[in-house]
C-alpha cells in the first residue's frame, strides 16, 4: 500500500497540469540502447576515419587546391580527365602489376613450400617455424632499410656474390634488378604470416582422407594436387587476397629503397599516389589516384569472392 | 530504423563538427593578448634549440602580449612536405624555415608575409646592412618576404692524409702551382682511389639523386639547368654536356667518384675530398686525419663559388602573421644575427668578416675563413631555382637516372631530361 503512494501522487499530479512522468522505456527499447551504445565506438571510428575521408576524398578530386596559395578552385571531372591523359600512368600500372604479380606469386609459393616442410613433427620444428615467421614482427621500415644497405652496390649481397666470383648488379640503381629488390624484401617481410595460416590449414587436413588416397596408390605429388590442395583452398583464397590487396598499398619499401626509381620503374600507384599529393601538392590530382586504387581493390576483392565457388572446394 | 538513421546522422554531425572546428582553427585574432608563436626548423641540434629559446625569452620579456614562442624541429629529408601538409591540415605555423630550392615556391605564390616593411621601421634593425646577394632570392615584386639567416658557401674538404698516400701533392700545393681545378682534383682522385682503395672526390648529399648538389660542378662549366627567366631547360647544352661527360667520366671511367650506390664519408676518411658547407667542419674529429679547406676548384669556365641558403618566412596563413613579423624583426636583428652567425653565416654585410666568422666555426683558421670563408659568401650565387620545385625535382631525377650506367649516352640523356622538363618551365 506504501509503494503505490507515489504513483498515485505523480498521477494527480499530471492531472493538475504539473510535471509530465518519465515514461519508463521498454525492454526492447533499452536493449536497443544498449545496443546502439555498444557499436557506437566503432560507428563513430568508421564514420570518422573512413566514411568522412572517403567523401573528402571525393570532394578534394572535383577541386585543384594550391595549398601555400591557399587557392581551392572547383574543376569539374578536369582530374579525372587528366588520369586518361596521364603518360605516366601506363608505366605506374606496368609497375604495380609487375610488383603484385610477383609478390603474390613468390610469397605464396614460398609460404606453401616452407609450410610443407614444416608440417611434421620433429625436434626443433618450433624454432624453425619462429625463425621463418620472425620477420613478420620485426618494424618494416628497418627491415626495409637494413635490405637497402645489403643491395648497396658494395654491400653484403654483392659481397657474397664476389666470394663465389659473382659479379653482382647494382641492385637498386637498375630497373629490372630495383623492382626485383623490392619484390624480395616485401616477400622475406611477410612470407612467415602465409606460411603459419598455411601450416594451420595443413594440419587441418584429414589423416584418414591422406591414407584411404595412399592405400588407393596416389603417389606424394597426386597426394598434394588431389587431396591437400583442394583442402587448403579456402586458406589460399584467402591468402590470395590478403597478398594481392597487401601488394597494392606498398610504399614504404619503395619509399626507402628507391624513391620510385630507376627512372620510374619501381613508381607504384600508391607511391605515385604519395608524389603528387604530399610531395607536389596535387591534392585534388592525388585525390583521383586514390579513388582509383580504391576501385581496383574493390573489384579485385569483389571478383575473388565471387569466383571462390570455382576456386574453393568447399563452395557450392 | 529510425534511430539508427538518427545516430548515423548524429555521428556525421559530430565528426563534420569537429573537422570543421579544426578547418576554421586557424581563424586568428590580431589583438589577442596571448599569442603562441610556432617556428619550424630542421635542426634538431639541442645548441641551437637552446640559443634560439634564449633569444624566444628575451623577446617574450619585453612583449607581454606574446605567452610563447616554440621552435619545432622537423625532419630534414622530409621537411617541406611535412610543412606543406600542415599548411593544407590548417596547421600552419606562423614563421617556418625555408630550404633555397624551394623558394620560388613560397616567395611566387603568397604563402609569405612580407616583411621588409617591418624590418625597415624597427628601430636599430639596420636593415640596408643585409647583403643584397643574399636577399636576392627571398624577394617577391621587389619586397623582401623572408628573412636570410643562413648564407653558407660550398667549399672543399681535403684529406691530406690520403693525398699523400698515394704520393700526390697536396691541394694546396696544388693550388700554389695554379693547378687547382676539377681535372687535377680527378687525377688526384684516381690515384687516391687507385693506391689506397679509398673513394676520390665526393659530392656531398648527392647521392645520384640529390642532381641539384652537381651545380657544385657545372658551375665551373658555365652550364645551369635552365634559362634564367626559368622558360628553358638548358640541359642539353654544350657547356651541361661537357660537364655530365666530366662527371660520367670520373665515376664510371677514371674511378675518381664512387660510383652509385657505394657510399664513403670524407669525415670518417673514406674519401679524399668532399664538396659541402663549412658548417660541416664541426664532423670534423680533433683527432682525426691531416685536413685543409679550399674554395671549389675552377672549371673550364674560370673560377666560380657557390652558397647554399635558408630563409626564415612568416606564413601568410599562420595565427598570427603580425606578431610574427614582429619577433622575426627581433630575431634577426644585428645582435641576435652575430649571435646566430655561430653556427649560420650571416647575411649582413658588417658581420662578414674573420671575427665574426671564427667565432662561428672555431675548428677553421684565420686564414681559412678570410681565403675561402668571406670571399666564398661574397662572391657565391645561390644555386637556380623553379617554381614547382618538387615535381621538377623528380622529373629531372628520373630522366637523370639513365646517366648512372657505365654505358650511358650522355647527350642523348640530356636530352630526354630536356624533354621531360620543358613542359614544366
Amino acid at each position: 500500500m506504501a509503494s503505490s503512494t507515489p504513483v498515485l501522487s505523480d498521477r494527480a499530479r499530471a492531472r493538475s497540469g504539473g510535471t509530465r512522468p518519465r515514461r519508463a522505456l521498454t525492454y526492447r527499447q533499452r536493449d536497443a540502447a544498449a545496443g546502439y551504445l555498444f557499436v557506437a565506438p566503432q560507428v563513430l571510428g568508421v564514420t570518422a576515419f573512413v566514411l568522412v575521408p572517403l567523401a573528402l576524398v571525393v570532394y578534394f578530386s572535383l577541386h585543384e587546391w594550391n595549398v601555400l596559395g591557399n587557392k581551392f578552385t572547383y574543376v569539374g571531372v578536369e582530374n579525372f580527365e587528366r588520369f586518361f591523359t596521364d603518360p605516366q600512368i601506363v608505366p605506374v600500372m606496368q609497375a604495380t602489376g609487375v610488383f603484385s604479380i610477383g609478390l603474390v606469386f613468390f610469397n605464396l609459393v614460398i609460404a606453401l613450400l616452407l609450410a610443407v616442410m614444416l608440417n611434421r613433427s620433429m625436434a626443433g620444428i618450433t624454432f624453425f617455424r619462429t625463425i621463418f615467421f620472425s620477420p613478420v614482427v620485426v618494424s618494416l621500415v628497418a627491415w626495409t632499410i637494413v635490405w637497402g644497405f645489403l643491395f648497396q652496390d658494395n654491400g653484403g649481397i654483392n659481397g657474397m656474390l664476389e666470394v663465389i666470383g659473382i659479379e653482382g648488379p647494382n641492385w637498386l640503381r637498375e630497373g629490372p634488378t630495383a623492382m626485383i629488390s623490392v619484390i624480395i624484401v616485401q616477400v622475406f617481410k611477410n612470407v612467415g604470416l602465409n606460411m603459419v595460416l598455411f601450416l594451420a590449414a595443413l594440419q587441418g587436413v584429414p589423416r584418414e582422407l591422406t591414407e584411404a588416397a595412399t592405400m588407393d596408390g596416389a603417389n606424394a605429388r597426386r597426394l598434394f594436387t588431389r587431396i591437400t590442395i583442394p583442402l587448403i583452398s579456402p586458406t589460399i583464397l584467402l591468402t590470395f587476397i590478403i597478398t594481392i590487396v597487401g601488394s597494392l598499398q606498398v610504399f614504404a619499401q619503395i619509399a626507402v629503397l628507391t624513391q620510385g626509381g630507376p627512372g620510374i620503374s619501381t613508381t607504384v600507384l600508391v607511391y605515385y599516389l604519395f608524389q603528387q599529393a604530399f610531395l607536389f601538392g596535387e591534392f585534388g590530382y592525388g585525390s583521383v589516384l586514390s579513388i582509383v586504387l580504391f576501385v581496383i581493390v574493390l573489384i579485385l576483392t569483389v571478383a575473388q569472392w565471387q569466383l571462390r565457388k570455382r576456386w574453393v572446394f568447399y563452395e557450392n | 530504423m529510425r534511430s539508427a538513421k538518427w545516430l548515423t546522422a548524429a555521428g556525421l554531425l559530430t565528426t563534420a563538427t569537429l573537422v570543421l572546428t579544426g578547418c576554421s582553427a586557424a581563424s586568428s585574432d590580431e589583438q589577442a593578448s596571448d599569442v603562441d608563436l610556432r617556428m619550424t626548423v630542421w635542426t634538431s641540434n639541442e645548441d641551437h634549440l637552446a640559443m634560439f629559446d634564449s633569444i624566444a625569452d628575451a623577446y617574450i620579456a619585453d612583449h607581454p602580449e606574446i605567452a610563447s614562442i616554440t621552435f619545432d624541429p622537423l625532419p630534414f629529408a622530409d621537411y617541406t612536405t611535412t610543412l606543406t601538409t600542415q599548411v593544407a591540415g590548417g596547421k600552419s605555423p606562423d614563421l617556418a624555415w625555408i630550404l633555397e630550392n624551394t623558394a620560388p615556391d613560397f616567395v611566387d605564390s603568397g604563402a609569405l608575409v612580407p616583411i621588409q616593411e617591418t624590418l625597415e621601421a624597427t628601430e636599430g634593425y639596420e636593415y640596408d646592412d643585409l647583403s643584397d646577394a643574399a636577399t636576392k632570392l627571398w624577394k617577391s615584386d621587389g619586397s623582401l618576404v623572408a628573412y636570410p639567416f643562413s648564407t653558407s658557401p660550398l667549399v672543399m674538404f681535403v684529406n691530406n692524409d690520403l693525398l699523400a698516400e698515394a704520393g700526390q701533392p697536396t691541394a694546396a700545393e696544388l693550388r700554389g702551382e695554379g693547378n687547382w681545378d676539377w681535372e687535377s682534383v680527378s687525377a688526384a682522385s684516381s690515384a687516391v682511389n687507385a693506391a689506397t682503395g679509398k673513394a676520390g672526390f665526393v659530392i656531398r648529399d648527392f647521392d645520384y639523386t640529390s642532381w641539384d648538389n652537381l651545380a657544385s660542378i657545372w658551375d665551373g662549366w658555365g652550364a645551369q639547368p635552365w634559362s634564367d627567366d626559368g622558360a628553358t631547360c638548358e640541359f642539353a647544352s654544350d657547356e651541361m654536356t661537357d660537364a655530365f661527360t666530366f662527371i660520367h667520366d670520373a665515376a664510371f671511367e677514371a674511378s675518381a667518384m664512387p660510383g652509385p650506390g657505394t657510399t664513403a664519408d670524407f669525415f670518417a676518411g673514406e674519401s679524399a675530398f668532399t664538396v659541402t658547407q663549412i658548417s660541416r667542419a664541426s664532423l670534423l674529429a680533433e683527432d682525426g686525419f691531416s685536413w685543409d679547406l679550399l674554395p671549389l676548384p675552377a672549371g673550364p669556365a674560370g673560377e666560380y663559388s657557390i652558397v647554399g641558403q635558408a630563409g626564415i618566412g612568416v606564413m601568410s596563413q599562420g595565427e598570427n602573421p603580425e606578431a610574427a613579423t614582429g619577433f622575426l624583426a627581433y630575431f634577426s636583428n644585428p645582435e641576435n644575427s652575430a649571435l646566430l652567425a655561430q653556427w649560420f653565416p650571416p647575411a649582413r654585410n658588417s658581420q662578414l668578416n674573420a671575427e665574426t666568422l671564427a667565432a662561428a666555426n672555431p675548428v677553421l683558421s684565420a686564414e681559412q675563413i678570410d681565403d675561402v670563408v668571406v670571399p666564398g659568401i661574397l662572391t657565391g650565387v645561390v644555386r637556380q631555382g623553379h617554381t614547382d620545385s618538387a615535381k621538377i625535382s623528380q622529373t629531372v631525377r628520373a630522366s637523370l637516372d639513365a646517366m648512372w650506367t657505365a654505358d650511358a649516352d650522355v647527350p642523348a640523356v640530356l636530352q630526354g631530361v630536356c624533354d621531360a622538363v620543358d613542359p614544366l618551365l
